[in-house]
């Protein structure tokens, strides 16, 4: 019934149907906020051996209620109504503006940072290409879908570095400066990451990146999916890209555009009431969506196991794998769904465990270890599609173990010359200037070592 | 709703926005301002290539030039904090106003002689759907443009290197 109105709307009135599919994820975005703001504070506490917020929700029936069974008693709801009462809270907070801020840029800076959250859901395919869920996602299938979420990610520092600049407060510049420039940082690994995975695709198209994960595992296992995460350069891609992704949401431990610590509360130091409760939306909507980027690009979209029903069925004939296979199909959504919350709680997992990186570690990590990982990953990726297409499979294969080795080889002979390759929290130097022997001349002198007199 | 009447509807709308934006920038005293300004012109162009059909050309513009150089460029006009220039009441006096407005009409000539009136019948037509696809961009680059797309890369290479070795004075 509803698939039939929807079919014949697609035929009709396809710019109706546009407006629906485009209700739907921004519905499901918004609607899903407050959901995930309980969730990472009931999640957090609980991490951390603490109770977290419970009591608001929980309803005392009195005796005389009319229903027996409720009379006298207690319902707990977990604290599930406390981001409703966080949000009239913020919404009848006395929204001050400081006197000496940039108004028009103040009152632009929350929308566009909320903007490139909900720009973002427009590419990606929440259900299968075929059938109704083809018609109703993703919004808008365009050609060059990766390079859309790349391009729309880094407008997400605009924001940021507006609302630090119009508060007019040192604290709040210093903040929205280190969101951009960490975003510059992070771009770079983000998408060379990404362009192997293009390459290996041979499109950009997110439907086709989920298309070509639903064949056969390595090429040789028909059976099972080819999740991008279980292939070693697919595994690669993916730990850059969500390390990438942390710091380009400012999330923990990439989170010093807002350490507390150092600027107050950075960007958003002047703002309050509702504004802040933008900035913070923003915050989890962009979680959300990026995870949902990552679902697609790396764990085979909406697909529940990487494992190939209807191929276990034509092999076996058992008809449970034809209905395993109709389950996959008609619970795509909700698939989807739970693997945006999985990436959820494994950025609360994060924020729990590690600690705050300090800024050069920041930098280090971003342009000396990621980035070139990516590159090496990327040529790599490169040696396995043309081995595949001269040699077949194996010596694909054969070319990208090769090259893997080689790159591991030269890696090993840079760190022993270079010696650099020690992480910055194990030792620390301190550089210091040698006042007699001039001023360009540099010692280094390791604080552990006791100071001779 | 007609789909056409729709475009324009959409394509007047953006330009305004696209026009606005570049005024903006010309205009506008405050340097983050007129930034922005820039920004937004930049995006609203992207889409109109979209509408035109191309996605590619499309999302380079908002990539390239509304995503990475204008975070730069930001960079830049905070480390010179708001310098917004004292109001200058003499400008129909000044002598650089009458010399810079018979250079811009100039400039517009030029422009409509040379770019505009030669293309005015190409206006308008149906573009092929495969044409400035990404699969076809590349293409040309590893195959008929693979010397000059090489060169240009080295280029690169070569600025990179050098803005490293200017910036990081102590090894």
């Amino acid at each position: 019934m509803v698939a039939e109105w929807f079919f014949q709307l697609n035929e009709n009135n396809p710019l109706l149907l546009g407006l629906i599919r485009v209700i739907f994820v921004v519905g499901a975005v918004l609607a899903l906020v407050p959901p995930l703001i309980w969730w990472e504070r009931r999640l957090l506490s609980w991490m951390q051996d603490r109770i977290g917020p419970n009591r608001s929700g929980t309803i005392t029936f009195p005796d005389n209620f009319p229903l027996k069974g409720l009379a006298g008693k207690k319902v707990r709801t977990f604290g599930l109504i406390q981001p409703l009462l966080d949000g009239v809270k913020l919404f009848f907070k006395e929204d001050i503006t400081p006197s000496d801020v940039d108004r028009k840029l103040y009152f632009i800076a929350p929308a566009i940072a909320l903007f490139p959250a909900f720009a973002l859901g427009a590419t990606l395919p929440w259900g299968p290409s075929t059938g109704l869920y083809g018609i109703l996602t993703p919004i808008a299938d365009v050609e060059i879908g990766v390079l859309y979420v790349l391009a729309i990610s880094s407008l997400g520092a605009y924001g940021l570095v507006l609302a630090g600049y119009a508060s007019n407060n040192k604290y709040s510049l210093m903040g929205g400066l280190r969101a951009s420039a960490q975003l510059i940082s992070y771009e770079l690994a983000m998408a060379m990451s990404v362009a192997a995975i293009v390459m290996a695709v041979g499109s950009m198209k997110l439907t086709n990146v989920v298309a070509i994960q639903e064949g056969p595992l390595w090429g040789a296992v028909p059976w099972a999916q080819n999740w991008f995460i279980l292939t070693p350069f697919g595994f690669i891609s993916a730990v850059i890209f969500l390390i990438a992704l942390v710091a380009e949401t400012n999330r923990a431990p990439f989170d010093l555009p807002e350490a507390e610590n150092e600027l107050i509360a950075g960007y958003h130091t002047e703002y309050s009431s509702m504004k802040f409760a933008v900035f913070f939306m923003g915050e989890y909507a962009a979680m959300f969506v990026f995870s949902g980027v990552f679902a697609t690009l790396f764990l085979g979209g909406y697909n529940i196991l990487p494992v190939n029903w209807m191929a276990l069925h034509d092999a076996t004939g058992a008809g449970i794998f034809k209905f395993l296979s109709n389950a996959n199909y008609w619970l795509a959504p909700l698939v989807f769904l739970g693997k945006c919350f999985g990436g959820i709680t494994f950025f609360i997992w994060l924020r729990a465990t590690l600690p705050r990186l300090r800024y050069d570690q920041l930098m280090n990590l971003g342009w000396k270890s990621l980035l070139p990982l990516s590159v090496a990953n990327f040529i790599v990726v490169g040696l396995w599609v043309i081995g595949t297409e001269l040699y077949g499979v194996a010596g694909g294969w054969a070319a990208a173990i090769g090259a893997m080795v080689i790159g591991y080889i030269i890696y090993l002979n840079i760190l022993t010359v270079s010696k650099k390759g020690a992480p910055a929290t194990t030792k620390r130097t301190v550089t210091m200037v040698n006042p007699e022997a001039g001023r360009r001349s540099v010692a280094m002198v390791d604080p552990s070592t006791p100071k001779s007199p | 709703m007609s789909s056409t009447l729709l475009n324009q509807v959409a394509f007047y709308l953006l330009s305004a926005i696209a026009i606005l934006g570049a005024l903006g920038v010309v205009f506008l005293k405050s340097p983050v301002r007129a930034a922005l300004a820039l920004v937004a012109n930049f995006f609203t162009l992207g889409l109109i290539y979209f509408m035109l059909g191309n996605q590619m050309i499309g999302i380079s513009q908002i990539m390239v030039y509304a995503g990475a150089i204008m975070v730069l460029f930001l960079f830049v006009i905070m480390i010179l904090k708001d310098q917004t220039p004292e109001e200058d009441k003499s400008l129909f006096q000044d002598r650089r106003f009458i010399f810079g407005l018979l250079s811009a009409i100039v400039i517009c000539g030029l422009i409509w002689a040379l770019v505009i009136n030669p293309t005015m019948q190409s206006f308008g037509g149906e573009m092929d759907r495969s044409y400035g696809s990404p699969q076809a961009i590349g293409r040309s680059f590893f195959t008929t443009y693979v010397w000059p797309f090489e060169i240009i890369s080295i280029l690169l290479l070569v600025g990179i290197v050098g803005s490293i070795m200017l910036a990081k004075r102590k090894f």
